[in-house]
């Protein structure tokens, strides 16, 4: 059952009621599912964690994710990584879970709409110098923008707006032509090949899921290290390579 | 031939063109990204970790080239701008 037409590429042209100024449209109702949904999750299995031996199945499920999250955040951020934990990985299960629900007949992601991933890109435009400035103070932030010297400034400056353009694009254009092709193959070859496409839209939306968290991280990263850091990291001799 | 045709025509072919000519530039390029990402992993197993997130970082920024063009051909087919605005004058 897909609930948006062949001819219209995104959930806001399906709406469920108009009332006065408001209207309600698929992706605001799908997105506050998977709000609601991991909220009330979250808090169910945190009521009651354990210490002891024994835990419920919910606790060790989620203990994996947020170990595997805060892993691959240490791996990227060197330091400091609990603090950018929160964000990220609030990034990474919200797309995740949206791109994952598309097998569920009659729903369709809220990533498959430029507006819910233009807001996901903004709050990571935001974000990088928030960050910036709290661990490195504003004017340290700034010069970042300046090296190696004054005339890069316009690129740097054009360099923040175009990748977050394309952490926008690059999540929407994923899963929305995903769900085209889902829905040009149900009707060209209906029944068995689109079942092995959902299949593959299982992985896609992962990969997706995992590389928006993770260029989020990336920018944060960049910005956060200062100048002096890198050249301190770049000068560690590694070991011979053995082959 | 009217200009509610020629609008259509010129939509669908450019959507064709577009796909087709902004897949070959990504195509090479991930490519490429493989080729050197399996070469360091056959070198160097132990850092598979490391090397795996970063190619497939590389070949997120790579693809969005052909997502962009994926996306123009997509506005082009289903939310042309000039078709409503042709219809609209044909219309009346």
């Amino acid at each position: 059952m897909e609930i948006v037409g062949i001819d219209q590429i995104s959930p806001d042209q399906v709406i469920f009621f108009t009332w006065g100024l408001i209207t309600i449209n698929a992706t605001l109702v799908y997105t506050w599912l998977i709000m609601g949904l991991l909220v009330i999750g979250s808090v169910a299995i945190t009521g009651n964690l354990s210490s002891e031996r024994t835990m419920s199945r919910w606790q060790n499920m989620l203990e994996v994710i947020v170990g595997t999250i805060r892993q691959e955040i240490a791996d990227v951020a060197k330091e400091g990584a609990d603090t950018y934990f929160p964000f990220i990985g609030t990034l990474f299960l919200f797309i995740l879970l949206s791109n994952v629900f598309t097998f569920v007949p009659g729903y369709v992601a809220p990533t498959s709409s430029l507006t819910t991933t233009a807001a996901l890109a903004i709050v990571v435009f935001f974000a990088v110098p928030i960050y910036g400035i709290t661990k490195n103070g504003i004017l340290e932030y700034v010069k970042e923008y300046f090296r190696p010297t004054f005339i890069f400034f316009p690129f740097h400056v054009m360099g923040e707006f175009s990748r977050t353009l394309a952490l926008a694009v690059r999540l929407f254009g994923n899963i929305m032509s995903h769900e085209k092709v889902i829905a040009i193959l149900l009707a060209v070859t209906p029944l068995f090949f689109p079942v092995v496409m959902q299949a593959l839209g299982l992985l896609i939306g992962l990969i997706q899921a995992y590389i928006f968290a993770i260029l989020a991280m990336v920018y944060i990263a960049s910005a956060t290290q200062t100048h002096e850091e890198t050249e301190h990291n770049q000068k560690k001799e590694t070991g011979p390579v053995k082959i | 031939m009217d200009s509610v045709s020629i609008v259509a025509m010129a939509s669908i072919i450019t959507a064709g063109i577009c796909m087709g000519i902004g897949a070959i530039g990504p195509a090479l390029g991930q490519g490429r990204a493989v080729q050197g990402a399996l070469s360091s992993i056959a070198q160097q197993p132990d850092e598979r970790n490391s090397l795996t997130r970063t190619l497939f970082v590389g070949l997120a920024m790579i693809e969005s080239i052909a997502i962009y063009c994926f996306v123009i051909a997509m506005i082009l087919v289903f939310a042309n701008p000039f078709w409503v605005y042709v219809v609209k004058k044909a219309g009346g």
